[in-house]
């Protein structure tokens, strides 16, 4: 019975979403080219427009109460052009076509820029505004230039399928509100989140702080979360109200640095990745050479150019 | 630069109202203003316009909204001044100089976009009141036009507009006001129209126009140069001659010494009076426009008239509701005719002889000396009376001086100059006086020939009174007083009165006459489209009556018709698609190339080809090969080559013109 009670109502839904595509359609990603067709378009008026509705109300009475032909014809005249704006709110987002996308490069629990490009039918669209979260975002498209940017927000490093997007307009008058859901089967990389010293590493050079015979060893910081525990430096922190942690990438000028996933032993995963993404962004913005070492891997470098810089970011952020 | 108040990046900088759209609802303000200055006080209207002058410079400086105190002291001026004025904030003129007042308040504190668009929804509300006071064709389509500012600001609220420019805010409004016309036309045939009014009278203090029912010297003054249509009357037949041309409106019983009025006599319930007609009846249809008033007019004498108009004890025509709608009526009229019984009610013969004690001595004295002279005779007393007023220097004058207690006596022996209402005022007591029963009409005599659409215009400048007397085996009989003398002083001035659109061929009668056409085409379809004959709208169909539930899905199934039909519209691709301009442009040039035999092969590629053309056109060679080294770069080096450089390219090609050297 219940069984039975529920599998004709998975049958309604099933049946329901047949005669909805639209509602379909706005869950499960569909493929490029997505074109606007007049089945997943709504339209609905705003409160200016419920406003608008209740004023022509208003007026229609009173021509008709005050039997003044000529207050009606005005009223209807009104009436039809602002329903018809109607027609012009949905034109605006009908026929569009999504034909790629792409994104920028960018840093989790940042936005992330996307670059969407239209297919260009010739009609300027510029009230469309794109909402990937909350907030509604304009992206005005011109005549004969199809081309829009929208942020996305991130939580995730890694290759994220791009959201729910929600295409809308409000032209010409403000009065109705169309509106279409899309979902590109698009995946966009999103680069792990940096985690930065709180301060500029500082060179030690102490000589009494040196330790002799070790060659890596160059130089003393202080100790941040993250930090493996066999790094600390005891004896110089004991001479300091804090941690110290021996530094070992201070290699000679011109020696590349080495960023080593296996040297970051003791904290969690993320932590890890965060940390050699700082690592990467501070030796890239320094122009310093550097190798990254990821587990069970080939060392990505020497270099200290973009290529090598975007290799080692979408290393870290394709890592399980 | 402006100030900007609002923090960039806020919410608040999102909502806040741009210059443009400020600027249109200033203008849409206006627009309500100019629609409603007709009525109200000159300087009220001037000091609304100054304000909104002081918030646009003010809005100029930053944008800020004007404090609230002085917005409440305006709102007080405002209702103090209407106050002031018409002693009332209650009725149709108070009521529409507050709500225009409210709205230059409201612009005061316009700053964001849901104020602004307020604002327009106030000002289209108030727009269309102002057709309230007056629904003539010319009015309606100004009002109709003044709907664009209010559109153009409704659209440069959104997104797309350049900032600096005015027009391309107007283009939505006007292509979808047009574009909705058919739609608009159609619900204005078919919502279906009230028979009575849900609140309030129609027509509820509409000022008065036209011919009262009270008639003393002077009063006719402001009608006799009123040029605006009083009604049009369609004959079925030959209009009548000009002569015969007397339409009446009201008989007047009692002399008060000053004034004619009804007077009890006209009240009185009692049948028609009889007529005898000889020859044919004159049909025709009369189209009256608003008057406010209960009586209609008909040619003398009328027979017969529609349902909508009744006919009183005088044979005079009137309305059981006050005209507050075009009105349109059809009468049987005689032109020849006996009008009266054998022999006058002794009552009646009472009240047409009546005249107040101790007024117009002389006046009273002279009519007695004709009756002494002309013994029974009371054609020859009417005789003696025309010619008095047309021998003895009497002037047809709109500009008559002002009359005295004893207004007759004044006017008969002092003034001698006034128009018609001085001259049968003046007959109709020294008839009286006389022993001859008389009484005044007032209506409306002669009117313009409209030879294009074959109809009878009467202005309300055809505003005229005559006299009916009771002779004894001829009934009442019209004597028209002001005839005997106007024909005099017609004669040596050249025209001073009536007839305002008769005299005369200047080149634009031709013009006058269509747009009265279509005046009266508007009064009669438009105006005057009421529930009556809209119940009549599907006669052609077959359905005699069509009631309220019928227009409603008549209704219904038209928005559905229309919304589909624009749909259909909308979701059409644009015609002209955008053609790959690349490629038209390197036809182009093939084709300036062709004319000089450099012909491209089937299976010839860009790059061979062009190389070729430069080979033969060594004088060219340096424009073409930059050409085609943009051409190929255009083509293949990208996915999609920028807009302006194809643009520069297709203005490249369109400039070049080969050149051969010629040895």
């Amino acid at each position: 019975m219940d069984a039975a009670m529920h599998g004709e109502r998975g049958n309604l839904v099933a049946r329901i979403r047949s005669w909805f595509p639209a509602l379909e359609r706005g869950r499960s990603p569909e493929a490029l080219p997505i074109r606007l067709d007049r089945r997943r378009i709504y339209i609905v008026p705003t409160r200016a427009g419920l406003g608008f509705a209740v004023l022509l109300a208003t007026m229609l009475t009173g021509a008709l109460n005050y039997q003044n032909n000529a207050a009606l014809l005005l009223t209807c005249m009104l009436g039809a052009a602002l329903a018809s704006s109607m027609l012009l709110t949905w034109r605006e987002l009908h026929d569009l076509t999504l034909r790629s996308l792409h994104a920028d490069h960018g840093f989790c629990d940042a936005r992330l820029p996307i670059h969407l490009a239209f297919a260009d039918d010739g009609r300027a669209r510029p009230g469309l505004h794109i909402a990937l979260d909350a907030i509604q975002q304009p992206c005005p498209l011109r005549r004969g230039v199809g081309r829009a940017s929208v942020t996305m927000p991130t939580d995730t490093r890694g290759w994220v399928p791009v959201p729910r997007m929600k295409l809308s307009s409000t032209l010409p008058f403000g009065l109705f509100r169309a509106w279409s859901w899309i979902t590109p089967n698009q995946h966009v990389l999103v680069y792990p989140r940096i985690l930065r010293d709180d301060r500029p590493r500082q060179r030690n050079n102490d000589p009494n702080e040196r330790i002799a015979g070790s060659d890596e060893f160059a130089s003393l910081r202080d100790y941040h979360a993250g930090d493996p525990i066999r790094h600390v430096a005891w004896k110089a922190s004991a001479r300091h109200d804090h941690l110290l942690v021996r530094e070992f990438d201070s290699a000679a000028p011109g020696q590349p640095l080495r960023f080593d996933w296996n040297a970051l032993s003791g904290v969690d995963r993320e932590t890890r990745i965060a940390r050699l993404t700082g690592w990467v962004c501070d030796a890239y913005a320094a122009a310093h050479p550097w190798i990254l070492i990821l587990e069970d891997r080939r060392p990505l470098g020497p270099a200290s150019d973009a290529a090598h810089y975007h290799r080692c970011l979408t290393a870290l952020a394709e890592l399980p | 630069m402006k100030h900007r108040r609002v923090p960039p990046g806020t919410r608040d900088e999102a909502w806040a109202l741009a210059t443009l759209p400020f600027n249109l609802l200033c203008l849409t303000v206006v627009c309500v203003l100019a629609a409603h200055a007709p009525h109200m006080p000159v300087w009220y209207t001037a000091a609304l316009f100054a304000i909104v002058l002081a918030r646009w410079w003010q809005r100029r400086q930053e944008h800020r909204r004007v404090s609230a105190w002085l917005r409440i002291v305006l709102l007080i001026a405002v209702l103090a001044a209407v106050i002031a004025v018409y002693g009332t904030p209650f009725g149709r003129e108070p009521g529409a100089a507050i709500v225009c007042g409210l709205l230059v308040v409201k612009l005061l504190e316009s700053e964001r976009l849901r104020d602004a668009r307020m604002t327009v929804g106030f000002a289209c509300f108030i727009l269309m009141s102002a057709l309230l006071f007056d629904q003539s064709l010319a009015f309606t389509v100004v009002v109709g036009l003044m709907l664009l500012p209010a559109l153009a600001t409704l659209r440069a609220l959104e997104p797309g507009l350049p900032e600096d420019r005015w027009l391309p805010a107007f283009k939505t409004g006007t292509v979808l006001l047009a574009a909705s016309l058919p739609a608009a036309l159609l619900g204005f045939l078919l919502i279906p129209r009230l028979a009575t009014p849900l609140w309030g009278a129609a027509g509820n203090g509409v000022a008065r126009t036209g011919i009262s029912d009270r008639m003393a010297p002077g009063d006719l003054h402001s009608l006799l140069t009123d040029n605006a249509v009083a009604m049009r009357i369609g004959f079925d037949g030959a209009p009548p001659p000009d002569s015969q041309r007397y339409f009446r409106g009201l008989v007047l019983w009692e002399f008060n010494g000053r004034a004619w009025l009804p007077g009890d006599a006209a009240k009185r319930p009692w049948p028609p009076a009889p007529v005898a007609t000889r020859g044919p009846l004159v049909h025709y249809d009369v189209t009256l426009l608003a008057s406010q008033q209960h009586w209609l007019f008909a040619l003398d004498v009328p027979v017969a008239a529609s349902e909508d108009a009744q006919m009183g004890p005088d044979r005079t025509l009137w309305s059981a509701k006050p005209v507050a709608q075009t009105l349109r009526y059809r009468v049987a009229s005689a032109t020849d005719y006996r009008l009266g019984p054998a022999t006058l009610d002794p009552r009646l013969r009472a009240a047409a002889l009546e005249l107040p004690a101790g007024f117009d001595p002389s006046a009273r004295a002279l009519a007695e000396r004709w009756r002494a002279a002309a013994g029974a005779d009371d054609i020859a007393v009417v005789r003696d009376a025309l010619e008095l007023f047309h021998d003895d220097g009497f002037v047809y004058d709109l500009d008559a001086p002002p009359l005295g207690r004893n207004s007759i006596d004044d006017f008969l022996f002092d003034t001698k100059t006034g128009f018609c209402e001085h001259y049968a005022s003046a007959f109709t007591f020294l008839m009286r006086a006389a022993g001859i029963p008389a009484r005044v009409v007032v209506g409306y005599q002669g009117g313009y020939w409209n030879a294009f659409a074959h109809y009878l215009l009467i202005r309300q400048s055809d505003a005229h009174a005559w006299s009916e007397v009771w002779l004894k085996g001829r009934g009442w009989v019209r004597v028209d007083p002001t005839a005997a003398v106007s024909r005099v002083i017609l004669a040596s001035t050249g025209g001073a009165m009536g007839d305002v659109g008769g005299g005369g061929t200047s080149w634009w009668l031709p013009w006058r006459d269509r747009l009265d056409i279509v005046n009266r085409w508007w009064g009669q379809t438009v105006v005057g489209f009421d529930a009556l004959k809209q119940s009549r709208l599907f006669t052609p169909f077959g359905i005699g009556h069509a009631t309220a539930q019928m227009l409603g899905i008549a209704l219904a199934i038209v928005v559905f018709l229309a919304l589909g039909l624009g749909a259909l519209l909308a979701a059409l691709r644009p015609r002209d698609k955008p053609r790959d301009a690349l490629a038209a442009a390197q036809q182009r040039l093939q084709r300036k190339l062709a004319r000089f035999g450099v012909v491209r092969g089937a299976t010839e590629g860009p790059q061979d080809f062009f190389a070729r053309g430069t080979a033969a056109l060594p004088d060219s060679a340096l424009t073409l090969r930059a050409l085609s080294t943009e051409y190929l770069v255009l083509r293949y080096a990208y996915a999609e080559p920028p807009p302006e450089r194809i643009r520069a390219f297709v203005r490249n090609v369109r400039h070049f013109r080969p050149r051969r050297v010629v040895k």
